[in-house]
């Protein structure tokens, strides 16, 4: 039983890991570099295709950040995002690769939604329910791919994946069943496929005092849940277990961990901050508090990029999701100008790769160097040990990972 | 309409529907025996897709459109190969991003441009079409469709008979072995995913050029994860790979036309049906050991 990414690589890669990683200095600079790079290739694209770049980043800018409504609106995004990346970075420390968010997503605002609906109960508790039945709903649903992995060996990747479509179609279902999520729809005929609203009593407040500049509940919540999370993983006994059986499955294997449990339950945990991002979407002014087909908004998608882009690190998530929220707000903006709004999906996609490509080329290349010089054979590190980039964690090996494997050894 | 008519018309629409999802799944067929899970399969299609229209817009010529659209998934499987095999980025990471940004850039693409629309010719051999039943389905399709003729078997022979399908199968199976025998994995792999973006172009920019005529924002809607789902349902075996190709267009098909007969069945569960399947499929045949071993692990030479 290893993890669908691990192989049995084993004490190979853990000396490895001990090698000298990636020095960060060449990591930040290449970073500019190709920053700079996907940004003007953006600008680029808009200027080819006879737009204005420069009146397209003020269109960006006036509708994110400009003003503090602006602000808000793209601080309502930044909450959903960042629960899909804290999750993200979960899954993807232990190995278990979860790529279903988006359908993961769907799901927590189903049951968020019927519960939300079905129950009769007074405000802030209603608001509670919704979230948990949100949360242990994903949860479970990203649950039944580490029970398919576990019983009988089945890509998690790829379980993950196609349930994202299974999940699509079981909200399509339920809005479109009347007996489901439209009780007291009026006897008018046409009827969109969407839900009844959530009663005010389900719906997150906002803390608004400042000048029209109102911060949602959910991005407190998730804030909390991602400082919290990160505490978890880098100092507690479970947290370094996740480590061990990402880094080497093999070794945490015979270090005691029980892979299965471990990895399905950082499986459940990713799918469980997926549903809390639905209910958010469900509970926070960015959906309509209804339950409806195209409601995830690609939000399981792109907070899975943000995970990436922060390098599975949920501090750092932090930051980057508002990154993306900003995208999203001044993307939506955009479009009133007559820049099609897709040209941010352009942008966010440059952008990542830009983010997450140096490090790895740098460290392939001083691998190339090294190998040439110590082995003195032309083709790339020849048989050597080389430092490998666990697949998932392109990061720089901190100090803290190093001091791990120590224990380890 | 008689039920015999009925039936021609669910089996052609189906097999329209089937073309592209196979010769997208023959690459992915190959991919996926050399080691690599490769998402990036719906990005191979849309972007053909979309630059089969350019070009036939451009030039005038369909054909032209239908091979631009093929080099567009190979050069879409040249960033996927380099970013994944030989910088060794998390394949489904590159495949999402490359996903992601395809998407992006066709909707933006389109939304500013104007193309007139454009088809392959359509091939009707006289006599054979009007066979009862089956005619219609195997003997009128727009002329690339016989194509699949071609590629089905050749896939077959390069990676069962060919020596570069045995040292491909042998780096999808164990890469450590391979490296050891001599046969380099990640050039392998290279290679089976150029194969991969050839094929995928072709079935995306038969879904343009052939089928509908025109370009529509994100026209694949999710084909190309059904390509996936297709090479796991057909248990990393390329008939039935190209039988659940055809399971799933006719799925397709049939939710298309079954309202129109009356019938009424759940649309979604239609539309569900195959990725239920395959997860189906992949729970029962998941014991049999059929994946390739080193599906999704990425190789690197000294690790082992």
């Amino acid at each position: 039983m290893t993890p669908p990414n691990g192989g049995d690589a084993a004490g190979r890669r853990l000396l490895a890991r001990l090698n000298p990683g990636v020095g960060g200095w060449q990591v930040a600079a290449a970073t500019v570099v190709t920053v700079a790079a996907a940004l003007g290739l953006s600008a680029l694209l808009i200027a080819v295709t006879g737009g204005s770049p420069s009146a397209s980043v003020q269109a960006l800018y006036r509708g994110s950040m400009a003003s503090p409504a602006a602000w808000s609106n793209s601080l309502l995004y930044v909450a959903p995002l960042l629960l899909v990346a804290v999750g993200a970075c979960v899954s993807a420390r232990s190995g278990f690769f979860n790529i279903g968010q988006e359908g993961q997503v769907l799901i927590g605002a189903l049951a968020g939604a019927w519960v939300g609906l079905r129950l009769a109960l007074p405000g802030p508790l209603l608001l509670i329910v919704v979230l948990l039945a949100a949360l242990l709903a994903s949860g479970g649903w990203a649950g039944l791919s580490a029970l398919m992995y576990r019983f009988r060996g089945v890509n998690v990747v790829v379980s993950t994946l196609l349930m994202t479509f299974l999940a699509q179609q079981l909200v399509s279902f339920a809005v479109n069943t009347p007996w489901l999520l439209q009780e007291s729809r009026l006897g008018t005929g046409v009827v969109s496929p969407q839900s009844n609203p959530l009663p005010e009593g389900g719906r997150l407040g906002s803390f608004g005092d400042y000048p029209n500049l109102q911060i949602n509940g959910g991005l407190i919540l998730a804030i909390l849940l991602a400082v919290a999370l990160s505490l978890a993983m880098t100092r507690t006994r479970w947290g370094f277990r996740l480590k061990m059986l990402g880094l080497n499955p093999v070794t945490a294997k015979h270090a005691g961990v029980r892979v299965g449990a471990l990895g399905g339950m950082a499986l459940a945990i990713s799918g469980a901050f997926a549903g809390l991002a639905g209910a958010m979407l469900l509970t926070s002014p960015v959906g309509s508090h209804r339950l409806q087909p195209g409601m995830s908004l690609n939000i399981g998608w792109d907070g899975l990029l943000v995970a990436l882009v922060a390098r599975n690190n949920p501090l750092l998530a932090i930051p980057v999701a508002v990154l993306f929220g900003v995208l999203r707000a001044g993307g939506s903006f955009l479009a009133a100008t007559g820049v099609p709004s897709f040209l941010v999906d352009v942008v966010k996609a440059l952008l990542v790769l830009a983010f997450v490509a140096p490090p790895v080329v740098i460290g392939m290349r001083r691998r190339r160097r090294a190998g040439t010089q110590t082995a003195g054979t032309p083709p790339p590190a020849a048989g050597m040990p080389t430092p490998i980039t666990p697949a998932t964690d392109p990061a720089v090996p901190g100090s803290d990972e190093n001091a791990m494997e120590g224990k380890l050894a | 309409m008689s039920a015999a008519d009925n039936i021609a018309t669910i089996l052609s629409s189906g097999a329209r529907l089937t073309i592209p999802l196979a010769f997208a799944a023959c690459g992915e067929y190959v991919a996926q025996r050399a080691g690599t899970l490769n998402i990036s399969v719906e990005a191979m299609m849309l972007g053909a897709a979309f630059g089969s229209i350019a070009v036939a817009s451009a030039t005038g010529s369909a054909t032209i459109g239908l091979a631009a659209g093929a080099l567009i998934g190979v050069l879409i499987a040249v960033v996927h190969a380099n970013l994944s095999h030989r910088a060794q980025i998390n394949t489904f990471v590159v495949g999402l991003v490359l996903n992601a940004l395809v998407l992006g850039l066709t909707s933006y693409l389109i939304t500013i441009s104007t193309f007139t629309g454009h088809q392959v010719g359509r091939v009707d051999i006289p006599v054979l079409r009007d066979i009862p039943i089956i005619g219609p389905m195997l003997f009128v399709q727009r002329w690339p469709a016989y194509l699949l003729l071609i590629a089905i078997p050749l896939t077959w022979w390069l990676v069962e008979r060919s020596r570069w399908g045995l040292e491909l199968r042998a780096v999808g199976e164990n890469p450590q072995a391979a490296d050891v025998s001599g046969i380099k994995v990640n050039h392998r792999r290279r290679q089976a995913l150029l194969f991969c973006g050839l094929l995928a172009g072709l079935g995306g920019a038969y879904l343009a050029v052939g089928e509908v005529g025109s370009f529509n924002q994100n026209m694949t809607a999710g084909r190309g994860y059904l390509v996936i789902a297709a090479v796991i349902f057909g248990a990393w075996r390329l008939g039935r790979t190209m039988i659940g190709c055809a399971v799933f267009g006719l799925a397709d098909a049939m939710r298309l036309a079954l309202p129109s007969l009356g019938i009424t069945v759940n649309s979604q569960l239609l539309i569900a049906a195959p990725y239920l399947l395959a997860l189906l499929a992949m729970l029962i045949f998941a014991t049999a050991h059929r994946e390739p071993r080193a599906l999704a692990q990425p190789f690197q030479r000294g690790t082992t």
